[in-house]
C-alpha cells in the first residue's frame, strides 16, 4: 500500500487542482454566459417582433452581421463608432460601483469639447504634445467639475444624482450653445454657429492601419485602467465596501463623501474627454452637434456591461456594430431608423431582468456541487 | 446586388488601366460614357416623416425612385458626426453609390469634405450653399433655394387673416436664414396693414419639442392669431397653434393635413426639381453643376395650397404678389427700413432682392419684429 500511496503523490493533488480550475471558470463563466444568453434571448424576442412587422429576421441578422461585423471596413466603422462610447460609458461605470447612478455624462462631453476647442484655440502655435495635453487636462477639468458637482450634491446635500445629473446635462447643453452663439463662436460661422476651427496642425489623426482616431486607444486604456482602480487598489475596494453599504463603510472609518467626489470628477473627467476627441479628431470646433447623444448610448454600454470597465470594451463594440448595420439594414430592408433603437431596447430590458438570474444556476456555484 | 455593370467609378478604373497599357483609354477616361444605371444616397438628420426639413428631402427622393435606372438609397436619423462620415462611405463602399446628398446643414464641414477626398469618383452635392470653387473640392457642391420669399408669402396671407394685428414667430437660432424668414414674414404681413407686428420667440434647438410647444403658447397667450415656425419638424407648432384656435402657416414641407381648418398656407422645399436635374445628367454621364440657388420662378421652393381659413382679398393679393415675385428682381427688404432698434438698415432707393448676397448674412430684425438675436 505505501508503494503505490508514494508513486500516486501527484494523483491525489491532481483532482484538487482540476476541481479549483473547474470551480474558477465556473465562477467566471456565470458573469459571461448569461449576458450573452440574455442577448440571445432579446435578439430572439426581437425576431418574433420583425416576424409581426412581416420582415425576415435572417435577413436582419445577416445584414446586421454585414454592416457592422462581417469584413474591414465594417469593423472600423463599429470602432469608430464605439470609441466615443468606451468614456461615456465609464461615466456611468464608475460611479454605479459607489451605488450612484450618473446618467447625465452628454454634459460632461459637451463641456469637454467645447473645454477643448477653446484651449486648442487659444493655445495656437505652442508645440504639438503641450495644445493636446493642454486640452486633454481642460475637457477633463470641464467634465469633472461637472459630474463631480453631481457626486458633491448627492453626498452632501442629498440630491439624488440620477436627476441631478440629467438635469446637469441639459444645463451643460445649454451652457455650451450660450458659449458657442456668443463668447467663443467664430464670426465665419454665419449658419451654424461654431468655436473657431482647431488649427490643422493640431488634430488628432487615425491610428496606423485603419482610419479610427487614437481615441479608440485610450479608450480602451481608459478601460483596464479603471478596472484596475476598481478591482485592484484600495480606493477601489473602499468604493465598493461604500457602494454596497454606506453606513458600514463609514463605520469603517472610510472617507466616503471624498470617495463619492472624487470616483464621480473621474468619470466626468473620462467623458470630457470623449468630448475632446470629438473636437480634435472629428469635428474640429465645438458646436451643437457635439451632443450626439454619445452621454446617453454610454449608459446603455455600462448597464449592459453590468458595470463592468473591462465588460464595456465588447459592448460598445457590440453597440457600435449595431449601429454601423444600423444604416445598412434601413437601406436595404427598409426599416425606419427606430428599428435599431427597438432592439437596443430589447436588449436593454432582457439584460436587466437577468441580473435576477444570477446565483441562481447551480452549475456556476461550486459551493453547491458537492450537494447534488 | 444592383451594380451597374458600368458605373462612373468602375468605368474610371477600368479606362484608367486602360490608359495604362496604351493611350487609347485616355479620352474616354475624361468623359464618362452614359451611364445605364446610378445610385444615389441620401441622408437626414431626423426622421423622414417630421412634417419638416426631413420630410422635404425625402418627398424629393421618393421622386427620383420613379425615374428608370436609379436606385435611391437612404438613411435618416443620422447624426452630425463620425455617423454621417461612415453613412456615405457605406453607401459607396457598399451599394456603389455615386452621388451623395447628405441632406443637413452640419453635414458638410468637416464631414463631407472628408469624404470628398477620400471618394474623389464620387459626387456629393449639399443643401445649403456652402460650397466655393476656390475652397471645396471639385467633386462637391451645393444647392439651396430663396425660401424667404416664401415666408413673405406667408406674411401675405397672415396679414389679412390676423385680427389682433399681431402674429407670432416660433424659431430656431438666430441665424442668417432664419432672421431673413422671420423678416420677411413680417414684411409680408405689413403689406397689408403696416401696423402689424410680430413677435419671435427662439428655441435655440433645430428639433425640441416641449419648448415649442411653450413657445407656441406663449405667443397665443400674448394675443398672436397667426403662427409660423423656423425649426425642423414644425409638427408640434402647427397643432399647438392650431388646438389653441390660432391660423398658421407652414414651413419646409405641408403640414396641411394635421391642421385643415386653420392651415393658410406654406412655404414649401420642391427639392425634386433639384434632384431630377441632378439625377438626369448623373444618367447621361455630364458634369453636374456644383453650385445652383432659385427661388419660386425656379420651381426650388413652392407654395402650399391655400386652406379654407384665407379670405378673397387674401387670395387676391398672394396671388397677384406670387406673380410679381416669379418675374425675378422682387425686393422684400427694402429702403428706407430700421431694424427693431432704430438702426437704418436700408436707405430709401436702396433695394436686396432675394439673390442679394448681404442678405446671407442678415444680423437684425426689421421694425415691427418684437424680440431679440442676442
Amino acid at each position: 500500500m505505501a508503494d503505490v500511496t508514494a508513486s500516486d503523490v501527484p494523483a491525489p493533488l491532481a483532482p484538487p487542482r482540476l476541481a479549483a480550475a473547474l470551480a474558477f471558470t465556473a465562477r467566471r463563466a456565470e458573469g459571461i454566459v448569461i449576458p450573452l444568453g440574455a442577448l440571445v434571448a432579446g435578439m430572439a424576442a426581437f425576431s418574433v417582433f420583425l416576424l409581426l412587422l412581416g420582415k425576415s429576421p435572417a435577413q436582419f441578422f445577416e445584414l446586421m452581421w454585414r454592416g457592422g461585423f462581417g469584413s474591414w471596413f465594417s469593423i472600423q466603422n463599429a470602432l469608430l463608432r464605439a470609441t466615443p462610447l468606451l468614456l461615456a460609458a465609464l461615466c456611468v461605470a464608475l460611479p454605479a460601483r459607489l451605488g450612484l447612478t450618473v446618467i447625465g455624462g452628454e454634459g460632461a462631453i459637451v463641456l469637454g469639447g467645447v473645454a477643448a476647442a477653446a484651449f486648442g484655440h487659444a493655445l495656437s502655435g505652442l508645440p504639438y504634445p503641450v495644445v493636446i495635453l493642454a486640452m486633454g487636462l481642460a475637457a477633463m477639468a470641464a467634465g469633472g467639475l461637472w459630474i463631480g458637482a453631481v457626486g458633491a450634491l448627492r453626498h452632501y446635500r442629498a440630491v439624488n444624482e440620477t436627476i441631478s445629473s440629467l438635469l446637469m446635462a441639459y444645463i451643460a447643453i445649454a451652457l455650451m450653445n450660450q458659449l458657442v452663439e456668443g463668447p467663443l463662436r467664430d464670426p465665419a460661422s454665419l449658419n451654424k454657429p461654431s468655436t473657431h476651427p482647431l488649427d490643422a496642425a493640431y488634430r488628432i489623426g487615425p491610428m496606423p492601419g485603419m482610419d479610427v482616431h487614437w481615441g479608440l486607444a485610450v479608450g480602451i486604456v481608459a478601460c483596464v485602467a479603471c478596472w484596475v482602480l476598481i478591482d485592484k487598489t484600495r480606493w477601489g475596494f473602499a468604493a465598493r465596501v461604500a457602494g454596497g453599504n454606506v453606513r458600514a463603510a463609514q463605520i469603517q472609518g472610510l472617507a466616503v463623501g471624498p470617495l463619492i467626489v472624487g470616483f464621480c470628477a473621474l468619470a466626468g473627467a473620462l467623458a470630457g474627454l470623449a468630448g475632446m476627441f470629438e473636437v480634435a479628431a472629428v469635428q474640429g470646433s465645438a458646436n451643437a452637434s457635439l451632443a450626439a447623444g454619445y452621454g446617453y448610448a454610454g449608459i446603455l454600454v455600462a448597464f449592459l456591461a453590468r458595470q463592468s470597465p473591462l465588460g464595456c470594451i465588447p459592448v460598445a463594440f457590440l453597440l457600435g456594430g449595431i449601429a454601423a448595420a444600423g444604416g445598412l439594414i434601413q437601406r436595404r430592408m427598409g426599416l425606419p431608423d427606430a428599428t435599431i433603437l427597438v432592439l437596443q431596447g430589447m436588449l436593454f430590458i432582457v439584460v436587466l431582468m437577468s441580473d435576477t438570474l444570477y446565483g441562481r444556476f447551480k452549475i456556476f456555484n461550486p459551493d453547491r456541487w458537492a450537494r447534488a | 446586388m444592383s451594380h451597374s455593370l458600368i458605373s462612373r467609378r468602375t468605368l474610371l478604373k477600368t479606362s484608367a488601366a486602360g490608359a495604362a497599357f496604351g493611350a487609347a483609354g485616355l479620352p474616354f477616361s475624361l468623359r464618362p460614357a452614359r451611364a445605364a444605371s446610378a445610385t444615389i444616397g441620401f441622408i437626414y438628420v431626423g426622421p423622414k416623416d417630421d412634417y419638416g426639413y426631413n420630410q422635404a428631402h425625402a418627398e424629393g427622393a421618393k421622386v427620383l425612385k420613379g425615374m428608370s435606372g436609379v436606385t435611391v438609397v437612404e438613411e435618416e436619423n443620422v447624426p452630425e458626426s463620425v455617423d454621417v462620415q461612415k453613412t456615405m462611405e457605406s453607401m459607396i463602399n457598399l451599394d456603389d453609390a455615386t452621388l451623395v446628398f447628405p441632406t443637413s446643414f452640419g453635414y458638410f464641414d468637416p464631414h463631407m469634405l472628408a469624404m470628398c477626398k477620400k471618394f474623389p469618383d464620387v459626387q456629393f452635392r449639399h443643401c445649403g450653399g456652402l460650397w466655393h470653387k476656390d475652397k471645396h473640392p471639385a467633386n462637391a457642391g451645393s444647392y439651396f433655394g430663396y425660401i424667404a420669399m416664401g415666408q413673405y408669402l406667408n406674411g401675405v396671407v397672415a396679414g389679412h387673416a390676423t385680427k389682433s394685428k399681431k402674429i407670432g414667430f416660433v424659431a430656431a437660432k438666430p441665424i442668417p436664414q432664419v432672421l431673413n424668414n422671420v423678416n420677411s414674414f413680417l414684411l409680408g404681413a405689413r403689406s397689408v396693414d403696416p401696423s402689424i407686428t410680430c413677435q419671435v420667440i427662439f428655441t435655440g434647438e433645430w428639433s425640441l419639442a416641449v419648448k415649442e410647444a411653450e413657445a407656441t403658447n406663449a405667443l397665443v397667450d400674448q394675443g398672436a392669431d397667426v403662427i409660423t415656425c423656423h425649426v425642423d419638424g414644425p409638427k408640434v407648432v402647427v397643432q399647438t397653434a392650431a388646438n389653441r384656435g390660432a391660423f398658421v402657416c407652414g414651413y419646409h414641407a405641408s403640414q396641411a393635413p394635421l391642421a385643415p381648418e386653420k392651415y393658410l398656407t406654406g412655404a414649401e422645399w420642391n427639392w425634386a426639381t433639384v434632384y431630377e436635374m441632378y439625377a438626369k445628367h448623373l444618367l447621361a454621364g455630364e458634369p453636374l453643376p456644383n453650385f445652383t440657388r432659385g427661388g419660386l420662378a425656379d420651381g426650388f421652393v413652392k407654395m402650399s395650397p391655400l386652406g379654407p381659413g384665407v379670405s378673397d382679398a387674401g387670395r387676391k393679393q398672394f396671388e397677384a404678389t406670387l406673380a410679381e415675385i416669379k418675374k425675378g428682381g422682387y425686393a422684400v427688404i427694402k429702403g428706407p427700413l430700421k431694424d427693431n432698434k432704430g438702426k437704418e438698415i436700408a436707405a430709401a432707393g436702396k433695394a436686396f432682392p432675394e439673390t442679394a448676397i448681404e442678405l446671407e448674412s442678415t444680423g437684425f430684425l426689421v421694425e415691427g419684429v418684437q424680440g431679440s438675436t442676442s
